[in-house]
């Protein structure tokens, strides 16, 4: 497949790391140091342009391409590349975007701005962060088919009454599937005998009703949290707050810039927004921020997170939340207290990556590095799948291969050994990190 | 002021030429509405030279004022002059019928109404302006048919109907010239916050807002003549149903009739309620509700606030008069203590006819006891909605200063905390929010300063003022609101006052109408030099 990405920055890098192993990929970027230096770093060809000027993206080929991937820091740039893409040849084109709002315009029409796929950087991330506090305990989540499925990988504390349950015992819920515990960078494929033991990472797909209750079963003595304090008012916060006004919080979030304050006041009825600086302990305690039940950070960058949602827990909140940049920090930060590390770069790779893996991989999600991923697909005839028991279908596959949840024409269907599959259902499965490539070709 | 300096053209800095000569365009056109009473006086075989020679004297200033720039060129100053000029000019003429009526011409005509107390040009003024900014404060004396003419007492009450919406919104409806200053010019006249533009063109807006105000105008003279009609109403003839219908829709309050509404029946008293109502809402939500979008109304911050303050205020007042709060009067506006509809009726009118700044009244509230007597007065200060036609600091205002006082109290102990100042889910704009700050206070402190000034003009002559009548005069002039308390109740006049308050009233009255800054920038030297 021969792929363009347009802009260089560290997403598009990113993508073109991850692709360069399997694909022909183009780079373009405006700025001649960065190509040089993708010359030399990547196998990729570089070229030095404007991706909104049709003879660069000639230049690169567009006529043959499969794909173009616009992803610079400026949002009308990407959105006019995509437009100038389809004219210059018929690539599926990919637009990363930071404001909401071009979302919105899109998902009224996909074919808006010629555009084929549209992310929102910073809405991926809001909702992340939002999915994460809804749920105590949990480290990650994604959803699947339109909302029906959803999958969430919890940690299990010291206290939980669940640590030392079997999977069987743990397992009172109807619609949930466990598909996969990870211990100590290991990962294990569940049977209704292991024993699920204190601090593994739990790795479960159901319903978001289910997903909750066990939740609550997990952490029995931790309600839905309350009192929800943003800090830092940039794009990612504005979309947090934005979202979780919708699902009736009155968060407080804080921002130091006065004009951008007034702005997020405005926009944000049901939020107290508070100018200070989110360092000043002196206002963090008057505040009572150490009462909170979750202290977000989303500032400008990852040290600042860090600070901040260290100075939070130190003050006495629940539950920490930090936005990082750098995807490689993560592991760091949850290391040194922070509860949750959300990564908007890698839940935009995530997403990209869902075009790359075999034609009909409906959604991805990444879990913990790439040691595992859960795969929507969309079942047609050529699948294993296809009119057969999920029993008779699992024995043509690998042993990490574990069917989550089914959902037809909507409806959630409870996988079960014996349970039929159909064409035109979509299987949610879990897909341990050694057999991705091969497997996806087989559902 | 550098107008009279010698030096003064060159440091002038606004173009009071092409102010005047717009002033001029709007009185040429009076010369159309002075037809009614013209019409009136030859239905009622009156002497019609006093509205003759009215429409010759606007057409002549008129068209003299209009050649002093013959080619308009209307700034943000000259459209501050222009408005204020214009009521000011408006009133001026309003006044010659009356001056006419009382004198006659020596030697040609006989005067029509040889007692008047319009004979003292100073009062002339008075009523005349009371008429245009739609106050409904008199000191005719005696109202009556026998003593005025039939067209003399419906120009009084045509003057208030041309002042409701607004005589410069009317301008623009019909004046192709004026579209393009428009906006501005209906700022500077239009009551509350801010002009709402419902149309791309600001000159179909204003014909927008008038002919809503027309077709409520001509409904409720049909009910009221159709209330006479089916036997309910019987002194509420033709001539009554369309004086009344010309002062209840701009709030105005002035009667033919010296008892006001109270010398109609009950129906008659109920009828006007909803009149009143509608007079003092906004009418941009009648533009919405009659292009569909009936939820406006309820979705309306302004408007809840407008409805839940009457309601509230008409059961307080209720309930006083329901327990014997005002002294029997014998048989006319009396109320009766203990009789559910009578109170109902009394405090409803009442309180309506107060805080909409109609001025109305069924029955003497200045006889009432002091609990009802102070609870209007403060009424007073509350007004109508923006984009009406009431007058005072209008409920949008209060909405405002209430969020404010609430913020400062959040802001006392989370000092870091934003909170814009939000109606219905809107925000307001800080700059509108301390607009509304300023005028508030500047209407408070106006009212007080020029409480002490009545106060002390009245000791000069050795007039006798007790303080809430005193308060009152001023409450119900610079709100436009009409009558007040002591010997200025709704059956009282303001006849005793010196020549000097009557004519500090004339100015609160045109400051009032204007909300006060077009009026007072004038009196600024900044507006005029630099």
């Amino acid at each position: 497949m021969r792929v363009i990405i347009v802009g260089a920055g560290e997403v598009g890098s990113t993508i073109a790391e991850s692709l360069s192993s399997a694909h022909d990929v183009v780079v373009i970027d405006v700025d001649p140091d960065r190509v040089e230096t993708l010359t030399y770093e990547l196998d990729v060809l570089a070229i030095q342009g404007d991706g909104g000027d049709l003879e660069t993206l000639r230049e690169a080929g567009i006529g043959e391409a499969d794909m173009l991937i616009a992803s610079t820091d400026d949002d009308q740039t990407n959105i006019v590349t995509c437009g100038t893409g389809a004219v210059g040849g018929d690539p599926f084109s990919i637009a990363r975007v930071k404001r909401p709002q071009y979302l919105h315009t899109w998902e009224r029409d996909n074919r808006a701005f010629g555009v084929d796929f549209m992310i929102c950087t910073d809405l991926l991330a809001a909702q992340t962060i939002v999915g994460v506090i809804g749920l105590p305990t949990a480290q990650d989540m994604d959803t699947f088919c339109d909302g029906a499925v959803q999958m969430t990988e919890f940690e299990i504390p010291a206290d939980s009454p669940v640590a030392g349950q079997t999977v069987q015992e743990a397992d009172r819920f109807d619609s949930l599937t466990f598909v996969g515990i990870i211990r100590e960078s290991e990962l294990v494929v569940p049977k209704g005998a292991t024993t699920i033991e204190a601090g593994d990472d739990v790795v479960v797909i159901g319903s978001p009703e289910s997903a909750r209750a066990f939740s609550s079963a997990i952490a029995p003595q931790e309600d839905r949290p309350r009192d929800v304090v943003i800090v830092g008012g940039g794009e990612i916060g504005y979309q947090t707050a934005t979202l979780l006004e919708q699902r009736g919080f009155t968060p407080r979030l804080v921002e130091h810039d006065p004009d951008r304050a007034r702005w997020l006041a405005e926009k944000l009825p049901k939020t107290t927004v508070l100018e200070s600086d989110a360092t000043d302990r002196g206002f963090l305690e008057r505040e009572n921020v150490g009462s909170a039940d979750v202290v977000i950070a989303a500032l400008e960058n990852d040290q600042q997170n860090l600070l901040a949602t260290l100075l939070g827990k130190r003050l006495g909140a629940q539950r920490a939340v930090a936005v990082v940049d750098t995807v490689t920090f993560a592991e760091l930060f949850e290391a040194v207290g922070v509860d949750v590390a959300v990564s908007p770069r890698e839940a935009t790779a995530e997403e990209i990556t869902r075009f790359t893996r075999g034609r009909h991989a409906e959604n991805v999600s990444i879990v913990e590095g790439d040691r595992a991923e859960v795969l929507e697909v969309e079942i047609d005839e050529d699948s294993v799948f296809a009119g057969r028991t999920i029993v008779d279908a699992a024995a043509d596959l690998p042993d990490q291969v574990v069917v989550g949840a089914i959902t037809r024409q909507g409806e959630l269907v409870v996988p079960r050994g014996d349970t039929l599959v159909e064409v035109g259902d979509h299987v949610v499965a879990f897909v341990g990190g050694d057999h991705i490539e091969q497997v996806t070709a087989r559902l | 002021m550098s107008l009279l300096g010698p030096a003064g053209n060159r440091s002038v800095r606004v173009d009071w030429r092409t102010s005047l000569s717009l002033v001029g365009t709007v009185l040429k056109y009076l010369a159309v509405p002075l037809g009614l009473p013209l019409l009136v006086g030859i239905i009622y075989r009156e002497a019609i030279y006093v509205f003759l020679l009215t429409v010759l004297f606007t057409m002549v200033v008129g068209t003299g004022l209009e050649r002093l720039e013959p080619e308009p060129d209307l700034g943000a100053r000259e459209g501050f002059l222009m408005v204020a000029g214009t009521w000011l000019a408006v009133a001026a003429v309003g006044a010659v019928p009356y001056l006419l009526a009382a004198h006659g011409v020596p030697g040609l005509f006989a005067p029509t109404a040889p007692a008047s107390t319009l004979a003292n040009p100073v009062n002339a003024l008075f009523e005349s302006m009371s008429g245009v900014t739609t106050t409904g404060a008199t000191l005719l004396g005696e109202i009556s048919l026998d003593r005025h003419s039939h067209a003399v007492l419906i120009w009084r009450q045509l003057t208030q109907w041309l002042g409701g919406m607004g005589i410069i919104v009317l301008a623009i409806a019909i004046l192709p010239e004026l579209s393009v200053g428009g906006a501005q010019l209906m700022d500077a006249e239009a009551p509350g916050v801010g002009i709402e533009k419902l149309t791309p063109r600001i000159a179909e807006t204003a014909r927008v807002l008038w002919i809503a105000y027309f077709a409520f105008t001509a409904l409720e003279i049909v009910l009221l003549y159709g209330l006479h009609l089916a036997g309910m109403a019987p002194n509420m003839n033709a001539y009554n149903a369309v004086a009344h219908g010309l002062t209840t829709l701009p709030t105005g309050g002035f009667s033919p009739e010296a008892d006001s509404i109270a010398a109609f029946s009950a129906a008659v008293q109920w009828v006007i309620v909803p009149f009143m109502v509608v007079a003092g809402t906004n009418f941009a939500l009648f533009y919405a509700v009659f292009r569909g979008n009936l939820g406006k109304m309820g979705e309306d911050a302004e408007f809840r606030g407008y409805a839940g303050i009457m309601a509230v205020l008409t059961a307080i007042l209720g309930g006083v008069l329901f327990l014997g709060g005002a002294p029997p009067l014998g048989d006319l506006g009396g109320v009766v203590a203990g009789d559910v509809e009578n109170s109902a009726r009394q405090a409803v009118f009442q309180v309506v006819s107060i805080v909409t700044t109609t001025g109305y009244a069924t029955s003497d509230f200045a006889e009432w006891s002091e609990a009802g007597k102070y609870l209007l007065l403060f009424a007073m200060f509350i007004g109508g909605s923006g984009g009406s036609t009431g007058g005072s600091i209008k409920i949008i205002r209060w909405l405002v200063i209430i969020k404010v006082v609430r913020r400062e109290l959040f802001t006392t102990t989370h000092p870091e905390a934003i909170r814009p100042i939000r109606l219905a889910g809107e925000v307001v704009d800080e700059d509108a929010v301390r607009g509304v700050m300023g005028f508030t206070l500047l209407y408070l402190v106006i009212f007080a300063v020029a409480t002490v000034l009545i106060s002390l003009d009245a000791a000069r002559i050795g007039y006798t003022l007790d303080t809430l009548e005193s308060m009152s005069a001023v409450a119900a002039t610079l709100g436009n609101v009409g009558p007040g308390f002591g010997s200025l109740g709704p059956f009282g006049s303001y006849l005793a006052f010196p020549n000097s308050s009557k004519l500090l009233m004339v100015f609160l009255m045109w400051a009032g109408r204007l909300e006060i800054l077009p009026v007072l920038v004038l009196l600024t030297s900044g507006y005029w030099r630099s």
